[in-house]
């Protein structure tokens, strides 16, 4: 279905701890604008493969490429820097800071006020936040509102327009829509429609069929640590995945 | 297929946002009248005591409060060293911290003060003393605050329980330093420093005044400052950001010990002579003074202009029940209601501003 050169390559990626084989072989592969699901029941293995490619821990053994260079990273600073962004459940927001000042939380912008005494550049960042949340259809007037003011999918937008902004290429999202209502779900969704035409890719996590159905193009179903199968979206069922989920 | 450079209003964007925009909009509007109101309330406070007491005295005696300079002066002199502790805990309580060393530190740094510059005098010249027997005294006092630091950053002490420990280390070493008595101080040039005044302005409150206005400036505008906000909120964001905490927490407590430091040499000026004792009684009141000024004790809130209000507060509280001459122990029951009352308010923004509107 995508013939371009992928963006990141996961191969024969497995994990132990210790004596536990928490992921054994497992290989994916995101090309640009395409967004790749992942289910699999608790425990399947899920949040080991995104910290794996995250750098949250490095696999015990296989493959990570980033546009065909082989990579390892040893923290998720390392990671991000090479434009691999993990998006949060809990969203990781400072509720107390403005849309820019989540942007640019740990590098923020400074200005000479006076030609000599460096200050914060708070008009940089607000402008910094208007443009990339414009990118992301998100339009709010008050830039020097705490995120705390904003909706569930709201703040879930400001996660993804700080990944935006610092460009990061792999977007993994850990199930971006549970904690939201419905219309906000709609919200995240439309989200992430718009990462993927700006030629993004994008690992999403999610137990909801219906959220993965809308929005992927490729489904990996993990069982216990190995894949169970990998669909395209177009050519399978919510019946199918179940039985790849439950292992029927 | 899906690579095609579409970019802006994509397909996707229609469906989502047709209700939520507008509304979302104007609640923030309305909130952050609401905050700003609170955020103020310190001030307001401020100004209705002074008013109040205004009131007292033009009714009771015909005469006048806040605008006898003498009072004004006193007031002042009065709130330098709550001021200052309040300054550092500013810090501390924003980054979700409490420093309950600062109090002892500050006689730490009294008596080392005093200490240094008679050691100094006879040798160095009187203002060669001074400076050398400042930064020594400042140096010392940020000892406790590298121990409180790493014991909040490295083995993750609570802070609570951490400069509780510190708070009895520097009391129990200020008392040994100073042999259980006062220390004098035979430097006039301190003494001037301590007791002169340009215009009617004493000297330490001009240096406490600059000293605050540069703590503003890097609570508000550095990275330092927004960094210790977001600490306050959400450690895990802020780690997560790249933010290096622990270094972050170090330098914090340093910085707040520096400001005890900075009350207790001061305190020294003052009264020609370091006392152990000298912060005591001004721990709880820094603490009032930034809640007062509307920090929140769960951290990630809270500004110096505030805090600065608060110390006042409690400043004018204090000074003026004596004025008006009441039994002084009013001062605790009126300083603990006006303390209770900022935490309601404070409470009462919380829930205002923390409902979130779902779309």
């Amino acid at each position: 279905m995508n013939d371009t050169a992928p963006l990141l390559e996961v191969s024969n990626l497995s994990k132990y701890f210790g004596a536990v084989r928490a992921l054994s072989d497992v290989s994916l592969v995101v090309r640009p604008g395409e967004v790749v699901a992942l289910a699999g029941d608790n425990g399947a293995g899920k949040t080991t493969l995104i910290k794996a490619i995250s750098g949250v821990f490095r696999p015990t053994s296989g493959e990570v490429k980033l546009k065909g260079e082989p990579v390892s990273f040893g923290t998720p600073q390392e990671a991000r820097d090479k434009g691999i962004e993990t998006i949060y459940q809990d969203l990781a927001l400072a509720d107390n800071l403005t849309i820019g000042g989540n942007i640019f939380l740990g590098r923020e912008p400074m200005r000479r006020a006076f030609g000599f005494l460096p200050v914060l550049d708070r008009k940089k960042m607000a402008q910094a936040a208007r443009q990339t949340m414009a990118m992301l259809d998100f339009h709010v007037s008050r830039m020097e509102a705490p995120v705390s003011n904003f909706s569930g999918g709201q703040r879930q937008a400001v996660a993804i327009g700080r990944a935006v902004y610092w460009n990061a290429q792999i977007l993994i999202m850990d199930e971006p829509t549970a904690a939201l209502g419905v219309p906000e779900q709609r919200k995240v969704i439309s989200l992430i429609h718009q990462l993927k035409a700006q030629g993004r890719g994008v690992i999403f996590i999610s137990h909801n069929l219906q959220d993965i159905f809308a929005v992927s193009d490729r489904i990996i179903v993990l069982r216990r640590g190995v894949t169970a199968g990998e669909r395209k979206i177009s050519e399978t069922t919510h019946d199918e995945v179940v039985k790849l989920m439950v292992g029927g | 297929m899906t690579t095609s450079d579409s970019h802006g209003p994509a397909a996707g964007a229609a469906s989502a946002d047709t209700n939520g925009r507008p509304q979302a909009d104007h609640a923030d509007r309305a909130k952050t009248l609401v905050q700003r109101i609170a955020d103020l309330r310190a001030w307001l406070f401020l100004l209705a005591l002074i008013l109040g007491f205004e009131a007292w005295a033009r009714i009771s005696f015909g005469g006048t409060f806040i605008l006898n300079p003498f009072n004004l002066q006193s007031i002042t002199i009065f709130a330098v060293a709550p001021l200052l502790l309040a300054t550092g805990q500013t810090f501390v309580i924003i980054s979700g911290g409490i420093d309950l060393s600062l109090g002892f530190i500050m006689g730490l740094a009294a008596v080392v003060a005093a200490h240094a510059i008679n050691a100094f005098t006879p040798g160095l010249g009187m203002p060669m003393a001074v400076l050398l027997g400042f930064l020594i005294a400042v140096l010392v006092a940020a000892v406790p605050g590298i121990i409180n630091g790493l014991l909040v950053s490295r083995l993750r002490v609570p802070p609570f329980i951490g400069t509780l420990g510190m708070f009895g280390v520097a009391r129990g070493v200020a008392f040994l330093l100073a042999g259980g008595t006062t220390v004098p101080v035979n430097n006039s040039f301190f003494a001037t420093i301590g007791n002169g005044r340009i215009m009617n302005v004493p000297y330490i409150v001009i240096i406490a005044a600059i000293f605050v206005l540069a703590m503003h400036y890097l609570l508000s505008q550095t990275r330092f400052g927004q960094h210790n906000y977001a600490i306050g909120a959400n450690v895990q964001a802020a780690r997560r950001a790249g933010i290096d905490i622990r270094s972050h927490l170090l330098r914090l407590y340093i910085l707040s010990a520096c400001c005890a430091g900075l009350a207790g040499v001061l305190y020294s000026a003052r009264f020609n002579a370091g006392a152990a004792q000298a912060g005591e009684p001004l721990l709880l009141d820094c603490v009032a003074a930034v809640v007062i000024g509307g920090a929140s004790l769960f951290g990630g809130s809270g500004t110096i202009i505030g805090t600065v209000a608060g110390a006042f507060v409690i400043a004018v509280i204090q000074y003026g029940l004596v004025f008006v001459n009441v039994e002084p122990f009013w001062q605790f029951i009126s300083v603990g209601v006006v303390i209770i009352i900022s935490v309601l308010i404070d409470q009462a923004q919380r829930r205002f501003s923390g409902g979130r509107q779902d779309e």
